[in-house]
């Protein structure tokens, strides 16, 4: 007998309260003086998507000055507080691979959060004949790169979390099949290459196991397996099911399904167990779960006429937030960026969002239609 | 003014170290000094070198390790494509189109399916059906959805006494559109099932 989530205690940090302790925040003011070029650019989108506001000096609660003259070099102050924060200089790497080092420090000291400045994400990118590759770059777009040369049928990238590895599904066989891709030494192979649909490869916390939907047994399931394919085990029994996401304690895995009649989110123990409904009033036909490392949210695509980037409460306890146009949300190891694409049909365009403050930056683009984004974590 | 070229370093070190005024502001008497990176300070190690990333080799074409398709043990077939020519022409008049969000086959299409059922009268021929959505879904739940259309079809011809096992199916989601309008006639023609028909090839002698 299902049962629908209300108000479960969250295993994590603390408990949820109410929609507008987290959404509708306003961005935290900053100035930015003294960077130029791609410093300046890479501090003011890095600051943007991590809910801050660039302004002017006599409007800003914090102030970060520097320069990028060789190396670069930044010092923050709380002007409320009338405290200088830090002073630092970056060597080494890249110029903006130390402005995005810079923005982190900033981002540490004021909310405290996860780095995200110097990860990667990795897309697929898609001509009009439907054929494309899988992509990696920096999160911001720049740098980006191939990582296929299959002119197939791509999708669903997805990280080994804290490893330069993932998973993606390819048509290079003429059969969606899921690949297990070493990016360090450039090695595949193919970890789930059974008749029908295998796609949708999700990898657990821990890197141990992969979820993924396969059709072997007659419909699209969600199956779970070791890293390398082996003890493959059928989780769902249900006949409409896609896209699979764990929690970030492993023990759930979160997926699309159909139940009485309506599109809805579900989660199953990982081992296998009772699904659970999760209820997303006021956004429809919801897919494309993916939890938040912090374990608090799911975000989500609504479809309702367009898409729309959608974030709930892991534990039910208020109602989805629609935030933005957009699809295949992906967190940051942050919690609150988020890495979506939107844009018009076959010319999409991967972009960021900082969920609380709503606002977005579109990403560098890289050739073709950008989608399914993936944030490494 | 000569003196300009000894002042001026030392202006710049000067505005490095007075940050807090670097702003067209008038800052309070009480604000605290920043120290310059040449300075101990009590927040940790100025120069923060960036650890380099790991090498990634994309100009390195991947290496693909062939891993034989699984045992196939449910019931989608294990037909080994290398072994048929494909002829999509032979059932292309056959086309099943679907409503908006659906895997059902429509009792309309009963006549298609019945067609398809006649062509596989030879026990040496086999089927391949490609399930295709319209692009209203996402990538990832129409690669699901196109899959649910190719499995309906086949058992409707189940149902027409056709063996499961000689009947493939693959999905390209929204990927292959016959029409690209963003029109509802688009998307019609877009949500269907086409029927490839399967030839075993000559075994070379």
């Amino acid at each position: 007998m299902p049962h629908y989530l209300h108000a479960a205690p969250s295993t994590e940090i603390g408990p949820i309260h109410g929609e507008k302790d987290y959404f509708g925040e306003k961005p935290i003011p900053i100035c930015v003086e003294g960077f130029s070029g791609e410093a300046g650019e890479v501090l003011k989108f890095d600051l943007y998507v991590q809910g801050f506001s660039i302004v002017t000096p006599d409007l800003a609660q914090f102030q970060l000055s520097g320069n990028n003259a060789g190396n670069v070099t930044g010092a923050l102050t709380d002007k409320f507080a009338r405290k200088a924060l830090f002073s630092r200089t970056y060597t080494g790497a890249s110029l903006r691979q130390q402005a995005h080092a810079l923005a982190d420090e900033v981002v540490h000291q004021v909310r405290n959060l996860k780095p995200i400045g110097n990860t990667k994400i990795a897309f697929k990118s898609q001509s009009a004949s439907g054929n494309g590759e899988i992509y990696i770059s920096d999160f911001d777009g720049y740098g980006a790169q191939p990582v296929t040369s299959d002119a197939a049928i791509v999708a669903k990238p997805a990280w080994v979390p804290g490893h330069l590895a993932m998973y993606y599904t390819s048509y290079a066989r003429s059969n969606p099949d899921i690949y297990y891709h070493n990016l360090s030494t450039g090695q595949r192979r193919v970890i789930a290459g059974y008749s029908g649909l295998n796609t949708s490869a999700a990898v657990s916390p821990d890197g141990s196991r992969v979820a993924m939907i396969l059709s072997k047994s007659g419909s699209p399931n969600v199956w779970v397996c070791n890293a390398d394919g082996s003890n493959l085990k059928r989780l769902t029994t249900s006949t409409e099911d896609s896209s699979p996401c764990w929690s970030p304690d492993g023990q759930w895995i979160c997926y699309a399904t159909k139940f009485h009649e309506r599109r809805r989110l579900a989660k199953i123990p990982a081992g296998g167990g009772a699904v659970q409904y999760l209820e997303t009033t006021g956004a429809p036909n919801p897919t494309e779960p993916d939890w938040s490392p912090d374990g608090k949210w799911i975000a989500f695509t609504s479809q309702a006429g367009d898409f729309s980037v959608c974030v709930m409460p892991a534990d039910g306890h208020f109602t989805p937030v629609v935030l933005v146009s957009g699809q295949n949300p992906s967190w940051s190891p942050n919690s609150r960026t988020l890495v979506y694409n939107h844009g018009p049909a076959g010319r999409q365009t991967v972009a960021v969002l900082d969920v609380f403050t709503k606002q977005t930056r579109d990403c560098h683009h890289a050739p073709g239609s950008n989608s399914e984004p993936a944030w490494t974590k | 003014m000569k003196l300009n070229k000894l002042v001026f370093p030392l202006v710049l070190a000067l505005a490095a170290v007075m940050t807090t005024t670097a702003c067209k502001h008038t800052s309070p008497s009480k604000v605290t000094v920043i120290p310059t990176h040449n300075a101990p300070t009590p927040m940790g190690d100025p120069i923060q070198p960036i650890p380099p990333t790991p090498p990634i080799t994309p100009e390195a074409p991947p290496i693909v390790t062939d891993k034989p398709l699984g045992p196939g043990g449910g019931p989608t077939s294990d037909i080994d494509l290398t072994k048929y020519n494909q002829d999509p022409a032979a059932l292309a008049a056959y086309t099943v189109h679907f409503k908006y969000d659906s895997a059902i086959v429509q009792d309309n299409e009963q006549a298609n399916i019945t067609s398809v059922a006649q062509a596989l009268a030879d026990q040496s021929l086999r089927l391949l059906i490609q399930g295709h959505c319209d692009e209203r879904g996402t990538e990832e739940y129409n690669r699901s959805l196109g899959e649910r259309r190719a499995l309906a079809l086949r058992e409707a011809l189940a149902k027409a006494n056709i063996d499961p096992s000689h009947v493939k199916t693959i999905s390209f989601g929204k990927d292959k559109p016959v029409d690209t309008a963003h029109t509802e006639e688009a998307w019609a023609k877009n949500r269907r099932g086409e029927f490839v028909l399967l030839r075993p090839k000559t075994p070379v002698q």
